[in-house]
């Protein structure tokens, strides 16, 4: 493959290189001023690069065909799916930032810089099939993702979630390499395809070693359990159109990353990190449900760490499709991963609606006494988030778990699958208390300030694929997810 | 079949009126969903008229392939059919009953009532195992906002109660059906009805079903959350939760256990033989000294659902047309019950027994109406509870003599508390001055009323009109069961066979299992 061909299939890396470089020259001599325009034209750069990789999503290519830079970058259809997931998380994000910061003095033109070159790290993430391009990218999105956490940094909450943030990611990064290093000590390669062919049959207890700590550390990255300490914190501290952003965007990112590692890489030795993943999957569940009653049942229980606790639950079912490893479940994962995100938008876009007389964020659940009454609209997407996010039908969350548990019986997982849906019921109490606190309580009169229209045609957009309705995009978007999963288990 | 999806309209009449209602004022609400309701009951009617006795099995069927992994496919055998009908007969009963008592949020209440409408129609039509599931479960969300938002005192516990427990009994369901569809390819679910699963794999199948249809039914152990959803719930919401609720577990339990599982069904029929005869007998025994009157309605609720159950699992044909009977009668005799609780519930706003005494005086329709739905609850011959309660028994009779009597001394308790509850309310002296005061039935309450009693009667009095649909329905049934008997008693794992069933038995069956 020439270098050509090989920038051809970079192409959404290498645009969103140049526009975040050019980008940064506007905010160097436009500064604060110019955030806005920045916004708008770092939306306008991922919609290109959407558009840049849209057709590889449908293109049936895989293997060598998509392979460039010396097989250290795939742009095949699972890569694609990744990306589109990652563009439309950062456009919301975009979309729903200023307003939020215009009470704290304004957005920072920094702000979309850093989002885009989250994404970019992100992209690279879900294109690599190399260890050098995989740490490239997750520390290019890490990086990023520090600083957006504390970019408020007169809010000791921002400061304290970046710092958390920083220092635990630095620590998983480290496990990280040290596994990769282990890895390559024992493969002879970085390529992902190599160290498949050369990790068959018996593993070495030093490549075993190695694979184990690539795991742990990417799984602090999906922030599942037992790694997933740093998750609350950093939820709830960081701003809110930035708790939005890692609530999705990263999580696919290191979730397709994760699948590639573990379904090329360590393809060949199922064996060896399924019982893992089975565990890992199941005590996030239990963890992310009992960590989120305790958030419900104190005074002053807050959403976005009750958001931070699903998505530790939630991300436990999406290993439940790992845990499978065919292609079934891949596909599944990617399904549940699209749902997920739309959930996540649509719970976090009505937590920004949520504001007071002077417009001042509220957050605690105890506030929402009555919402139902006062904001009638509002309550009820939050409550079809909630019933979708516990897997109730007809809402479309039920769908994502409905594939993922399919996958786990179809390759003989039925104790997880029986352990997981059970534990799921415990899930449903917390998220049914936010709807008894919405829906039961008596009006409490704190949600008084009004909302505006993007962010109410967010909430309608991502409302509309959570309802019943999303049911009509399920032989499209599994399609899409079978494809994207296939180009994994493509041989050669 | 005149290829109209009447099916599909019926399930999309409630969810039009549903979207409507939400943004509607109080007084529109309620005639939306009235009209639309009774625009349901008028498609019902026409349902039946057109339903051909003797004809295929499944009739109005509809297949549309628009999702992945399962597909909209409706269509209904004789004993949907008749559930079909109950409910849509049951809902404008329920919308009369909270014109006047639910005053706030009506819109979003009327609303909560028409999906629940779509979703029971919905789950008595669905022909996929996955599109039964959504049905299902979704009723819920609709049931816990009706029971949380518009219930009694301490209806935040009643609504979660319900809620967990209902969910944590069909999420192994679930699994249970991936299961099934992964072992036999197709998630039709006429198909799996004639399906042979291996019978290992059946028990667990079972047990997975049970635990969902035991839940929903209820069936004593898991009975405790129903006392305490009904007396929470507003009045319709009983009647819905009483009338047609616990028929999915009924109707689970024939739609599903039993053809697709009857190897294990005839194993287990002994578990369901002693958890019916405890709860018939203990569940009685429990009403007789209830002070509430919904909870002693509620209680008898599981009582009778017994007598569904040990009907069910005598697998033969009366036991099983009892068992529909016993079913339909309850779903209207338990409604009109909640439905008299309501009326005189709005009255006082108490439903403490000792608060009434001497209705007969100032409100003898009532007293004449509460008297026919009590004799039915009895089984006096000539309404529809004698007609199921006799069939079921009669059935169980062939099975085991023991469970008849344990069974049959429940129905005496049975009479025993309705008797006692009848005289406590509605004759006696009239102790309190507001009591004495109320007035008597309205023109409102008497159109509830009257239909429900005239069903009653007919079916008590010519119980064929409902039993004719049902008829080659329950037949495949019972021979489905009868080879599977044959088979395990071969197997030497179930040895009471009557030699009689022997001949039944086709012969192709021999040993299939093992």
């Amino acid at each position: 493959m020439t270098l050509v061909d090989s920038l051809r299939l970079g192409a959404p890396e290498e645009w969103l290189s140049v526009a975040g470089l050019g980008l940064l020259m506007v905010a160097a001599w436009g500064g604060d001023k110019a955030a806005r325009l920045i916004g708008l034209l770092a939306i306008t750069a991922l919609v290109v690069a959407g558009v840049l990789v849209a057709p590889s999503l449908t293109g049936h290519l895989s293997g060598s065909a998509v392979a460039a830079f010396q097989g250290q970058y795939s742009g095949d259809a699972f890569a694609a799916f990744g990306k589109l997931l990652i563009y439309l998380s950062a456009i919301v994000t975009l979309i729903i930032a200023p307003r939020f910061f215009d009470r704290s003095g304004g957005m920072r033109a920094e702000f979309p810089l850093l989002v885009l070159f989250a994404s970019l790290g992100m992209g690279l993430m879900v294109s690599a099939t190399d260890l050098i391009m995989l740490y490239i990218g997750l520390e290019l999105n890490s990086l990023s993702a520090y600083v957006l956490a504390s970019i408020l940094r007169n809010d000791d909450r921002s400061a304290e979630a970046g710092l958390k943030y920083f220092v635990l990611g630095a620590l998983a990064s480290g496990i990280l390499l040290f596994g990769m290093s282990l890895v390559y000590g024992f493969a002879g390669t970085t390529s992902f395809h190599g160290i498949h062919a050369a990790l068959n049959g018996p593993m070495a207890m030093g490549a075993t070693f190695g694979m184990i700590f690539m795991l742990s550390g990417l799984a602090f990255k999906i922030s599942a359990a037992p790694f997933h300490m740093w998750t609350p914190d950093v939820y709830e501290g960081a701003p809110t159109p930035v708790t939005t952003f890692f609530a999705t965007a990263p999580k696919v990112a290191a979730m397709a990353l994760l699948m590639r590692v573990m379904l090329v890489a360590f393809g060949a030795e199922v064996g060896a990190w399924r019982q893992i993943i089975v565990f890992v999957s199941l005590i996030s569940i239990v963890i992310g449900a009992l960590g989120a009653i305790g958030q419900t049942n104190a005074e002053g229980g807050n959403i976005k760490r009750l958001m931070a606790y699903s998505s530790i639950n939630n991300v436990g079912f999406i290993l439940v499709g790992l845990a499978a490893a065919t292609p079934q479940g891949a596909s599944a994962m990617l399904v549940y991963l699209a749902i997920y995100v739309a959930m996540s938008v649509a719970g976090f876009v009505a937590v920004l609606l949520l504001r007071d007389e002077e417009g001042n964020q509220i957050e605690a659940i105890a506030d929402l006494g009555g919402l139902s009454k006062r904001r009638p609209g509002i309550a009820a997407a939050l409550a079809a988030v909630m019933f979708s996010l516990a897997g109730i039908p007809p809402l479309f969350g039920f769908w994502g778990k409905f594939v993922v548990f399919q996958a786990a019986v179809a390759s003989g997982l039925l104790w997880l699958a029986a352990l997981g849906i059970a534990a799921s019921v415990i899930g449903a109490f917390y998220y049914l208390k936010v709807v008894k606190v919405m829906y039961f309580d008596e009006d409490v009169g704190k949600v008084t300030g009004a909302g505006d229209t993007p962010h109410f045609a967010l909430l309608i957009a991502s409302g509309v694929f959570i309802s019943p309705l999303g049911y009509l995009a399920t032989p499209w978007l599994g399609g899409l997810a079978d494809g994207a999963a296939a180009a994994l288990f493509h041989v050669g | 079949m005149t290829g109209f999806p009447i099916l599909s309209l019926m399930l999309l009449v409630p969810l039009v009126g549903a979207v409507a209602c939400l943004k509607a004022s109080a007084p529109t609400a309620r005639m939306i969903a009235l009209v639309a309701t009774l625009i349901d009951f008028a498609l019902g009617v026409v349902l039946w008229s057109q339903y051909q006795i003797g004809g295929p099995q499944w009739q109005f069927t509809e297949h549309a392939a628009v999702f992945a992994g399962f597909s909209w496919k409706l269509g209904i055998d004789g004993i949907a059919l008749m559930l079909i009908e109950l409910s849509v007969f049951l809902m404008p009963v329920c919308i009369g009953a909270s014109w006047t008592s639910i005053q706030t949020r009506v819109g979003e209440y009327m609303a909560a009532f028409l999906l629940m409408e779509t979703l029971m129609i919905g789950v008595f039509t669905a022909q996929d195992l996955f599109l039964f599931y959504i049905f299902f479960e979704a009723g819920l969300i609709p049931m816990y906002l009706i029971i949380g938002v518009w219930g009694g005192a301490d209806r935040i516990y009643a609504s979660y109660k319900f809620f967990l427990y209902t969910l944590l009994g069909s999420v192994l369901m679930l699994i249970a059906m991936f299961w099934m569809v992964n072992n036999a390819g197709t998630s039709d679910i006429p198909t799996l009805m004639q399906y042979n699963f291996p019978v290992g794999a059946q028990k667990w199948l079972w047990l997975a079903f049970f635990a969902s249809f035991a839940v929903k039914m209820p069936m004593w152990p898991v009975h405790t959350w129903l006392p305490d959803a009904h007396v929470q719930a507003p009045t319709a919401g009983s009647v819905i939760l009483a009338g047609v609720l616990l028929k999915m577990g009924g109707y689970g339990f024939i739609r599903f256990s039993l053809p697709m599982f009857p190897d294990a069904s005839v194993e287990f029929a002994r578990l369901i033989f002693v958890l019916s005869m405890i709860a018939v007998v203990y569940t009685s025994l429990v009403a007789l000294v209830q002070h509430d009157m919904k909870k002693l309605i509620a209680y008898s609720s599981v009582a009778h659902m017994a007598i569904v159950t040990v009907g069910l699992f005598a697998f033969n044909r009366q036991g099983l047309e009892g068992t529909m009977i016993v079913m339909l009668s309850h779903g209207l005799v338990a409604g009109a019950l909640f439905l008299c609780v309501g009326i005189i519930y709005d009255r006082l706003h108490t439903r403490e027994i000792d608060r009434y005494g001497g209705l007969a005086i100032n409100m003898p329709r009532y007293a004449l109406f509460f008297m026919v739905f009590t004799m039915a609850s009895v089984g006096l011959p000539g309404t529809s509870g004698f007609v199921g309660e006799f069939l079921s028994l009669a059935g169980i009779w062939q099975s085991s003599t023991t469970v008849t009597l344990v069974c049959t001394t429940g129905i005496i308790l049975g009479a025993g508390y309705m008797l006692y509850l009848y005289r406590r309310v509605i004759f006696g002296e009239q102790k309190h001055a507001d009591t004495a005061a109320m007035p008597d039935l309205d023109m409102r309450e008497f159109a509830m009323v009257i239909p429900l009693a005239l069903v009653v009667l007919w079916m008590g009095i010519y119980p064929e009109s409902f039993l004719a649909p049902m008829r080659n329905d329950i037949g495949a049934l019972e021979a489905r069961m009868a080879a599977s008997r044959w088979k395990m008693a071969n197997a030497g794992v179930h040895a009471q066979v009557k030699p009689a069933r022997l001949a039944v038995a086709p012969s192709t069956k021999v040993g299939e299992a093992r």
